[in-house]
C-alpha cells in the first residue's frame, strides 16, 4: 500500500457565477521516497487537488478518498487533521514572500509550528531546531538570521525558510505548490537542488506542483498531467517524454524552449484553459486539440492504458493507443485516425476552413462517419 | 527615529502657529462685540471704550497680533475677556472630564468595534454578520446628538420615574463617576463602534484571504490561533492607526454630548466662549485640541514602526 492513495478525487465550489468543478475525478499514489510530478496550466485543478488534500479547501464541496497511511484524510476531524498539517504532510507554497507572516520573525515562524506539534518542545527547544534547520536550508549564520523578519531575507532565502519549515517535523509527505515559480531562474536550480537533496536524506514523498516541464524532468519520478479538473495523461517520466499519448502533453512539450531546438520556433498551444463553470462537452480539450475528431465533441474519453512498456501509461484520448510519441510513425497512426475520424463532420470541418472539402465529400461522408467513430479506438 | 521625532515636533509647532494666526484673523475679521457683553445692555459709549481700551482692543492689528505671538512664546495663553481668569486655568478645570469622556468613550469604542467586526469577519454570512451590518448601517446614520438625546429620554427619564436610577447629572469626578460618564460614553462611541466594525472587518477579511494565513493553517495551528495570533495581529495595524487619529480628533469635538449630559468639559467652555466672543480662551482651546491631534499622529507614526517592523522611520 502506497503512503497516499487518492481515488476518484472531486472537488467542487459554489459561487456566485455557477458550480465551479475545478477537480473531477483525479487518481493517484505516491510512495516514500518518491515524487509525483502534477503539470498542468493554471486552472487544470492541480493546486485545488493539493490544497484539498491539506483541507484548505473550506467551502469545497469534496467527493472520493485520499488514504494517507490507510486514514482518509478527506473526512477526518479537525482535531485529527491539525495533527496531521505540518508533522505529517508539509506543504510548500508559490510566493514565499507572501506566504510568511511579514509581522512576525522567521524563527518564530518555525518554532511555532514545532511547538504546536510538541507542545512539550520549551522555547529554547523549538529555537535550537529551528536555527538548525536554517543551517541545514544552506542559510548562513543561523543563529542570527533566526530572528529577521521575512523582508530582510531574499526570495531564495525566503524559500528555503519555507523548506525549513516544511522538513522541521520530518513529515513523511511533502506537498510543493510551484515552489520556484516565483524565483530568479539560478535560484530556482539551487532550490531544487535542495529539495532533491533532504528528499533522498530524509526518505520523504514529494508531490511536485508545477507548470514548468522543465522543473519535472528534474525532480518526477512519476507525472500526472492534468487539464480542464481531469488527469489527461499520467506515466513515468521517461515515458511521459518520450512516449507521450495526449496531444495536450505533447502541446506542452513543444512549448518548452529546450524542445524546440535550435532555430526551432516554439509552438504554443492556442487557444484558453476551458471555463471551468462551462466546460465543453466531450473531451474537455477538443476545442485547442489539433487532432480533434467528431467522437472528441460529444463523448468524454477514459484514462486507458497505452500501449508499450510502460503499463502504468495511461491516457484519456482517443486517438490510437499506439500513437504515442514523437517520431514520424505515431505522426502518421494520429494523421489516419484524425483523417478517418472527421470523414462523418464535414459541415464540422468546414468550421475549421476546410468548406471546399466540406461540400464535395457530404453525402458519403456521413456513412464513413459511422465507421470512423468505431474504427478511432 | 529620535531625528524623526524631533523633526516632526518641529512641524508641530509650525501647525500650531498656522492654526494661532488663522483664529486670530478670524476672530478679527468677524468679531463679536466683547465690550457689550461684558458692560450689558445699557452701558454707554465711553464705559464700552473704556472696556475695550482695558482688553487692548483699541490697539492697531498687528501690535495686537505682536503681543498674542510674543505671550504665545512664553507659553501663556492669555486671560479671559470675559472674567479674568488665565485661559490654562480654565482649560485645565476643564480639561480631565473631557479626557475621561473620550477615553472612556474609546475603549468602548475600539473593543466593541473590533470584536463585532472579528465575530463578523469570521463567519461571513451569518445571522451574527448580518445583525452587525444592520447595526453598523443604523449607527452611521445616526447623529451623536440624536443618539444622545435618545439615551437620555430612555435612561435617565423613563427609568428614573420607574425608580431606576441609571444616570446622574452633574460633575462626574467626584462622585457617582461611572453613573454620570456611562450614558455620554454610550452616546460618543455609538457611531464609532460602528465605523470601527467596518474598519475591522474589511481589513480581517483581507488578511484571511492572505497567503500566509493559509501557511499558518497548513501548519496545523489551531483555528484560533490562526484567527487572532496571525490574522487579527495584521488587521490591527490600521485600526490602532485609525484609533489614534480619532481619539486626537475627538477632543475638539465632545461640545453636542457635553451640552446634552450636563458635562462641564472642554467643549461646553469652547461653546460659551463662542457665544461671549472670549477669543483668548477660543484660541486656546483650539491651539490645545490641534496639539492633541499633532500629538496623535505622532504617537501613531512611532507606534506604526513598532506595530510592522517593515516600516523603518527616517
Amino acid at each position: 500500500m502506497s503512503l497516499l492513495e487518492v481515488t476518484g478525487l472531486q472537488v467542487s465550489f459554489n459561487t456566485a457565477d455557477g458550480v465551479v468543478r475545478a477537480v473531477r475525478g483525479v487518481s493517484f499514489a505516491v510512495d516514500r521516497g518518491r515524487t509525483l510530478g502534477i503539470v498542468g496550466e493554471s486552472g487544470s485543478g492541480k493546486s485545488v487537488t493539493a490544497q484539498t488534500l491539506m483541507r484548505l479547501t473550506p467551502d469545497a464541496t469534496i467527493r472520493g478518498t485520499a488514504l494517507f497511511e490507510g486514514a482518509d484524510l478527506l473526512t477526518a476531524d479537525g482535531r485529527a487533521m491539525r495533527a496531521i498539517r505540518g508533522a505529517e504532510i508539509a506543504m510548500i507554497f508559490q510566493d514565499p514572500l507572501s506566504s510568511l507572516h511579514p509581522l512576525y520573525k522567521v524563527g518564530w515562524q518555525i518554532e511555532e509550528m514545532i511547538r504546536a506539534h510538541e507542545p512539550a518542545a520549551g522555547r529554547a527547544q523549538a529555537r535550537k531546531r529551528a536555527i538548525e534547520m536554517l543551517g541545514l536550508v544552506g542559510i548562513p549564520q543561523p543563529a542570527s538570521r533566526v530572528d529577521d523578519y521575512p523582508h530582510q531575507f531574499s526570495g531564495g532565502m525566503r524559500q528555503r525558510a519555507m523548506i525549513a519549515m516544511a522538513l522541521a517535523l520530518n513529515p513523511k509527505l511533502i506537498i510543493a505548490d510551484e515552489p520556484t515559480t516565483a524565483l530568479d531562474a539560478t535560484v530556482q536550480a539551487q532550490i531544487l537542488d535542495l529539495m532533491r537533496r533532504l528528499q533522498g536524506e530524509f526518505d520523504t514523498a514529494l508531490i511536485m506542483i508545477t507548470h514548468d516541464l522543465g522543473v519535472i524532468a528534474d525532480m518526477a519520478d512519476e507525472v500526472l498531467v492534468m487539464y480542464g479538473g481531469k488527469p489527461a495523461e499520467r506515466a513515468g517520466r521517461r515515458t511521459l517524454y518520450y512516449r507521450h499519448h495526449h496531444p495536450y502533453t505533447k502541446g506542452l512539450l513543444e512549448s518548452v524552449p529546450s524542445a524546440a531546438g535550435e532555430g526551432g520556433r516554439l509552438k504554443p498551444i492556442p487557444g484558453q484553459p476551458p471555463s471551468l463553470i462551462n466546460l465543453p462537452t466531450g473531451c474537455v480539450f477538443h476545442p485547442r486539440c489539433p487532432y480533434v475528431m467528431d467522437r472528441c465533441r460529444t463523448d468524454e474519453p477514459p484514462l486507458d492504458p497505452v500501449a508499450g512498456d510502460d503499463p502504468a501509461h495511461l491516457s484519456a484520448c482517443w486517438l490510437p493507443r499506439t500513437a504515442a510519441g514523437r517520431g514520424e510513425e505515431a505522426e502518421r497512426i494520429r494523421a489516419a485516425a484524425v483523417a478517418e475520424g472527421r470523414f462523418g463532420a464535414q459541415g464540422a470541418a468546414g468550421a475549421e476552413g476546410a468548406a471546399g472539402d466540406g461540400r464535395d465529400g457530404g453525402p458519403p461522408g456521413r456513412a464513413g462517419g459511422a465507421s470512423g467513430d468505431g474504427g478511432g479506438r | 527615529m529620535l531625528r524623526f521625532v524631533i523633526r516632526r515636533l518641529l512641524y508641530a509647532i509650525v501647525v500650531l502657529w498656522l492654526v494661532s494666526t488663522l483664529v486670530f484673523v478670524f476672530l478679527n475679521v468677524s468679531p463679536v462685540p466683547v465690550e457689550r457683553v461684558i458692560g450689558g445692555p445699557r452701558a454707554t459709549t465711553d464705559t464700552l471704550r473704556q472696556i475695550r481700551q482695558n482688553l487692548g482692543l483699541d490697539q492697531p492689528v498687528l501690535l495686537q497680533y505682536w503681543d498674542f505671538i510674543k505671550r504665545l512664546l512664553q507659553g501663556n495663553l492669555g486671560e479671559s475677556y470675559i472674567n479674568g481668569t488665565p485661559v490654562t486655568s480654565l482649560i485645565a478645570d476643564r480639561l480631565p472630564t473631557t479626557m475621561w469622556l473620550v477615553f472612556g468613550a474609546g475603549v468602548i469604542w475600539f473593543v466593541g468595534g473590533v470584536a463585532t467586526g472579528v465575530l463578523s469577519a469570521t463567519r461571513v454570512r451569518s445571522v451574527w454578520d448580518r445583525s452587525s451590518t444592520l447595526f453598523v448601517l443604523i449607527g452611521l446614520s445616526t447623529p451623536p446628538f440624536v443618539m444622545a438625546l435618545v439615551l437620555l429620554f430612555l435612561f435617565a427619564t423613563k427609568l428614573s420615574e420607574a425608580g431606576v436610577h441609571f444616570f446622574e447629572a452633574g460633575p462626574p469626578l467626584q462622585e457617582h463617576f461611572f453613573r454620570r460618564m456611562i450614558l455620554p460614553w454610550i452616546a460618543l462611541a455609538f457611531l464609532m463602534v460602528a465605523t470601527y466594525t467596518r474598519l475591522t472587518r474589511g481589513a480581517m477579511l483581507d488578511v484571511l484571504g492572505e497567503d500566509y494565513i493559509r501557511t499558518a493553517r497548513a501548519k496545523g495551528v489551531s483555528e484560533r490561533r490562526v484567527v487572532y495570533r496571525h490574522g487579527l495581529r495584521s488587521a490591527l495595524t490600521p485600526v490602532v492607526t485609525q484609533f489614534g487619529i480619532d481619539l486626537g480628533a475627538l477632543i475638539g469635538s465632545t461640545i453636542v454630548t457635553e451640552k446634552v449630559f450636563g458635562l462641564q468639559g472642554v467643549g461646553q467652555l469652547v461653546y460659551q466662549s463662542i457665544a461671549l466672543g472670549d477669543t483668548p480662551v477660543i484660541i486656546g482651546v483650539t491651539l490645545m485640541v490641534t496639539m492633541f491631534v499633532v500629538v496623535a499622529n505622532l504617537i501613531v507614526d512611532v507606534g506604526y514602526s513598532f506595530l510592522d517592523p517593515r516600516v523603518r522611520l527616517s
